[in-house]
């Protein structure tokens, strides 16, 4: 009895949690890489800093948007199928409640001078949150030659994607980095030395 | 227009999306024009509100779409088809990885991954923070001063007040502020 008390209680808090977050996801996935991080890990503990960076690896390569990813995740993690199931309609539903309204009500919703001041002030926050997601693996990383090298050079590559007319995929760049971190460990396991 | 349609479209954009939203909207187009959903001008509209609402893109455009086409039944029906293939992959690679995250080798690619979505993350708040400094190659003063002012604020209120400021907060002081400054 006590204990399907608890379990109803972290279903309902899972849901409210993600609720909250889904409401304030702007600006693609990395922005909310901070939010799930200070939500889950520093004010929970649901889960822990460095499955914090696995969930961000393996969102940042399956399908589907990071947001989805990060709920279904803790939500598992936490409470099983049920909590997974919570987790992702609590993150879904703010978007989907809005986004309704808007095809049902709101023709000329970008016209709306209030909204469009108030995105220009929250695009200027997600910079600054993508900013802070990015700091913090950079901080746990270990400081070794090859994450090293292989942080800066997907910088390197990203910058120059971006700031000019080059097209590499993400996906590519991942690949590349699994491929030869593995490479380096087997190199280093031949070589008999303690990777 | 069959929901059958709009849940096996949806499944699709769901399925091979990956990279989040932005490197998804080629897909997504793809979907919708074939589908005669909605035309390229309707698109860039939709894709425009969806970045101004809380929300993946793909989720924004699911909703609106399946709204607009089958009211409430296509909007669940889209939605639910969007969101069911990134659930179903973390639900069972999680049963995986939870066994295999042991492993060296396993390991050793995580650490290799870890490092290069740092760097893509990395990568993209530069990109953000500059497209919003600077409007048509031209500094954006406003922009810049808005942005440190914001970026002080949040790493500066741990190190001052003992207690975190969330990055939820920090969004919506954001809103407050873009209203103040830029008029309603």
């Amino acid at each position: 009895m006590v204990k399907r008390m608890k379990k109803r209680k972290l279903l309902w808090q899972l849901f409210s949690v993600f609720f909250k977050i889904g409401l304030f996801t702007f600006g693609g996935g990395y922005a909310m890489i901070s939010i799930i991080e200070d939500a889950c890990v520093d004010r929970r503990g649901w889960i822990t800093k460095e499955e914090m960076d696995e969930l961000v690896v393996v969102a940042e390569s399956t399908p589907g948007p990071i947001a989805i990813n990060c709920a279904t995740f803790v939500g598992a993690r936490q409470g099983g199928f049920p909590g997974a199931a919570v987790a992702t309609l609590g993150i879904v539903l703010p978007s989907f409640l809005v986004i309704f309204a808007i095809s049902r009500f709101l023709d000329r919703f970008l016209e709306i001078r209030a909204v469009a001041s108030a995105f220009k002030g929250v695009k200027l926050a997600v910079g600054v949150l993508v900013l802070d997601a990015g700091l913090r693996m950079l901080r746990r990383m270990p400081k070794k030659p090859l994450p090293v090298i292989i942080l800066a050079v997907t910088l390197a590559l990203m910058l120059l994607v971006n700031f000019t007319a080059l097209r590499l995929s993400s996906v590519v760049l991942l690949l590349a980095a699994a491929a030869l971190s593995l490479a380096v460990f087997a190199a280093k396991k031949r070589g008999g030395e303690k990777p | 227009m069959s929901l059958l349609e709009l849940f096996l479209g949806f499944l699709r954009v769901g399925c091979f999306s990956f990279g989040g939203g932005y490197a998804s909207v080629a897909l997504i187009r793809e979907v919708v024009l074939s589908h005669g959903w909605l035309t390229e001008e309707g698109l860039s509209y939709v894709i425009a509100v969806s970045e101004s609402t809380p929300g993946p893109i793909m989720v924004n455009l699911a909703t609106y779409i399946g709204s607009t086409q089958a009211g409430v039944p296509g909007a669940l029906v889209a939605t639910f088809a969007v969101v069911l293939p990134a659930f179903l992959i973390i639900l069972a690679l999680m049963a995986v990885l939870r066994r295999f995250v042991e492993n060296p080798w396993v390991r050793a690619a995580l650490t290799g991954l870890k490092a290069c979505v740092a760097g893509l993350i990395l990568a993209t708040a530069a990109d953000l923070l500059a497209a919003n400094c600077f409007a048509e190659q031209r500094p954006d003063f406003l922009a810049l001063g808005l942005t440190l002012a914001l970026g002080a604020l949040y790493f500066g209120f741990k190190p001052l007040f003992k207690k975190k400021l969330s990055p939820i907060a920090l969004i919506a002081i954001a809103a407050v502020l873009g209203i103040v400054v830029y008029g309603v």
